[in-house]
């Protein structure tokens, strides 16, 4: 295969994400076919493009608060001071893994109510665990070498932290915060479930009226961003590790 | 002599203490629906029993606060937990009002809570014990009767998730048993379809990126999307191939849900297998040949056996996934546990929400823990069998 052609087949898919987005209505011949008795071939009770956006705001949010909790918790236990937490911190994220994001969404609803916060709630749980276990693998796994050398050259914890363990791992925490945006971007769709303003209103309101072109926009939408920003991430993985002197898989 | 503090411990005891004199414990409600009232340990135990409990919590509290041996801290979680789990079933009877069946009696945040904080413990002895996997079964094993044994003996009959399942017993046994269908039935479909497709793939480097790209893709694409998509074309085959419509393919329901629930679970078996394979180590690979195995022989005599615990992980991971998916089927009338999450969402009840949830968590982990086990029992058993 050419080297270029997975850049252009990337860069053909941004072009139609936001001629998608932005207008629509220049699809619909496409999506008319899929529908049935007339109904409408695009999501008409409210924009495409603001869905998107609030869509991706939601997983932002949620992914920053996870990726400066669960990295503050991996530094944590691998300090010292917080060694004692190390195993039961890898079977709770063990078990953590095991509810269902369905679930966490509807027993957060009490607590906080309908709409964008429990999706946040469920989201940010759900983000925090691969962030946490590749941030421990990285954080554990350095090369002893290296943390003794700037150990000899008489660097403080902060400093080796700071300028070594974590530039070191950063890679891993990347790979780490990529497949939980990728997660993160398929549930959020779950959310409107519970009332949050994400793509999720469009497969549900087409799940609803048994409209196929809702499901499908609102499936490829989101399939599409999970797929850039999964190429994104992996591109700036890739350069971190470089940078690192790192070998790329 | 210094008293010294378990650092997990100070966390452990601050949430007890929290939850025990801040929070509420149980929660009235008149009906069904209405707002609840907050009832504190005090409030919602018989005088002479919420002085008890008080009185455990904090003595395990204290326990977990300073550094005491495991063999105490163990037998204070336990004892905490099952204290707490006997008597919100107490505090369910006691403050129901006599002869009234409207009155919904649920835990409260300051329950939720002590259990959170007596379950850490738990693990985190568990975690130090150090356990073998036939252990952890064990431990799986005895909780799961235990809380068999509290149902059974009707214990927690008064308190409102059960009052739920009371009025809908048999339809949350369908509505399990299809759960299970699905979560294991679209495993054993992805296994019997996803190994001979990894071992392909180890095999034929060409097909290797494309095959594993194809099932990244689905993975983004959003479950209840996919789960909405197939409707279309199961609906065809439906109207359109004979027999099939007779064998319950139809476009809404068993048959979408299952196929998107086998789509997704491909790509961790594919994948492992793939990986797995890889990892067989080339000396075990040459050795077999230098021996004269055919290629067939090969891959069951040695490639296999070796890359067992790899698939088993991917396996793993498809069987969690897959008992938290199968509740997204509700939404296309596929059933499932879902059914009365979405229910209960629907009606804001969550009594009802708390029925589905609870069974789901509570089989995702069974699996967890079982599968845990099985795949540390075939690495350590292939571990110990190297040297020889």
């Amino acid at each position: 295969m050419k080297a270029w052609l997975p850049s252009l087949l990337r860069l053909a898919l941004v072009v139609l994400l936001v001629a998608f987005v932005t207008n629509p209505s220049w699809f619909e011949p496409l999506l008319k076919p899929l529908t049935e008795n007339n109904a409408p071939a695009i999501y008409n009770q409210g924009s495409l493009l603001t869905l998107t956006l609030l869509h991706l705001r939601i997983v932002l949010i949620a992914t920053v608060a996870a990726t400066i909790v669960a990295v503050a918790l991996a530094i944590l236990v691998t300090r010292p001071a917080g060694v004692e937490f190390l195993p039961l911190s890898r079977s709770l994220v063990n078990i953590g893994q095991t509810f269902p994001p369905v679930a966490v969404l509807a027993l957060a609803v009490p607590a906080v109510g309908f709409g964008e916060k429990p999706t946040l709630i469920a989201l940010f749980l759900y983000g925090l665990l691969p962030i946490f276990e590749n941030a421990l693998t990285g954080l554990t796994t350095l090369p002893a070498n290296v943390v003794e050398a700037a150990r000899g050259a008489g660097m403080t914890g902060w400093q080796r932290l700071i300028k070594v363990e974590l530039p070191l791992s950063a890679p891993i925490i990347l790979g780490g915060i990529r497949l939980s945006v990728v997660i993160s971007l398929a549930t959020a769709t779950i959310g409107s479930t519970v009332a949050a303003k994400t793509l999720g209103e469009v497969i549900i309101a087409g799940l609803l009226s048994n409209n196929l072109a809702f499901i499908l926009q609102g499936g490829l939408i989101v399939a599409a961003l999970a797929v850039l920003i999964y190429d994104g991430l992996s591109a700036i993985e890739r350069y971190s590790a470089r940078r690192m002197g790192q070998e790329t898989a | 002599m210094t008293i010294r503090f378990d650092k997990l411990g100070v966390v452990i005891a601050a949430i007890a203490a929290n939850a025990a004199f801040l929070a509420p414990f149980a929660t009235f409600r008149a009906n069904r629906i209405v707002p609840g009232e907050a009832r504190s340990i005090l409030e919602s135990l018989p005088v002479t029993v919420g002085p008890l409990l008080l009185a455990i919590v904090v003595i395990a509290a204290i326990i977990a606060l300073l550094k005491t041996p495991l063999v105490l801290r163990l037998a204070a979680s336990v004892a905490a937990l099952a204290a707490l789990a006997i008597l919100i079933g107490v505090a369910g009877s006691f403050l129901t009002p006599e002869g009234n069946t409207f009155a919904r009696i649920s835990p409260a945040s300051g329950f939720w809570l002590l259990i959170f904080a007596f379950t850490l413990l738990l693990a985190d002895v568990l975690t130090r014990l150090n356990l073998s996997p036939w252990a952890r079964v064990g431990v799986l094993v005895v909780a799961a009767l235990a809380i068999g044994l509290l149902l059974v003996s009707g214990s927690w009959n008064s308190l409102s998730i059960l009052k739920e399942y009371a009025n809908r017993a048999d339809s949350f046994w369908a509505e399990g048993s299809k759960h299970v269908t699905l979560a294991l039935g679209s495993l054993a479909a992805a296994v019997v379809a996803g190994l001979p497709l990894g071992i392909l793939c180890h095999r034929v480097d060409k097909l290797r990126a494309g095959v594993l790209n194809v099932l990244n893709i689905i993975q983004t694409i959003p479950s209840i999307a996919l789960f909405g998509l197939l409707i279309a074309p199961l609906g065809w085959v439906a109207t359109h191939v004979p027999g099939a419509a007779s064998l319950g393919i139809r476009g809404i329901g068993t048959a979408p849900a299952f196929l998107a629930l086998f789509l997704y679970s491909l790509l961790p078996v594919v994948a492992n297998t793939v990986v797995g394979l890889a990892g067989v180590p080339r000396a075990a690979n040459d050795a077999a040949r230098g021996m004269g195995m055919t290629d067939r022989q090969r891959l069951f005599g040695v490639e296999f056996p070796l890359a067992f615990p790899v698939i088993l992980t991917g396996i793993r991971i498809v069987l969690v996934q897959n008992i938290g998916l199968a509740t997204i089927a509700a939404l296309i009338g596929g059933g499932g546990f879902g059914v009365f999450v979405f229910q209960g969402v629907g009606q804001t009840a969550m009594d009802l929400v708390l029925l589905g949830a609870v069974p789901t968590v509570a089989m995702a982990f069974t699996a967890a823990i079982i599968l845990d086990a099985v795949i540390e029992m075939t690495s350590t058993k292939r571990r110990e069998a190297q040297p020889a």
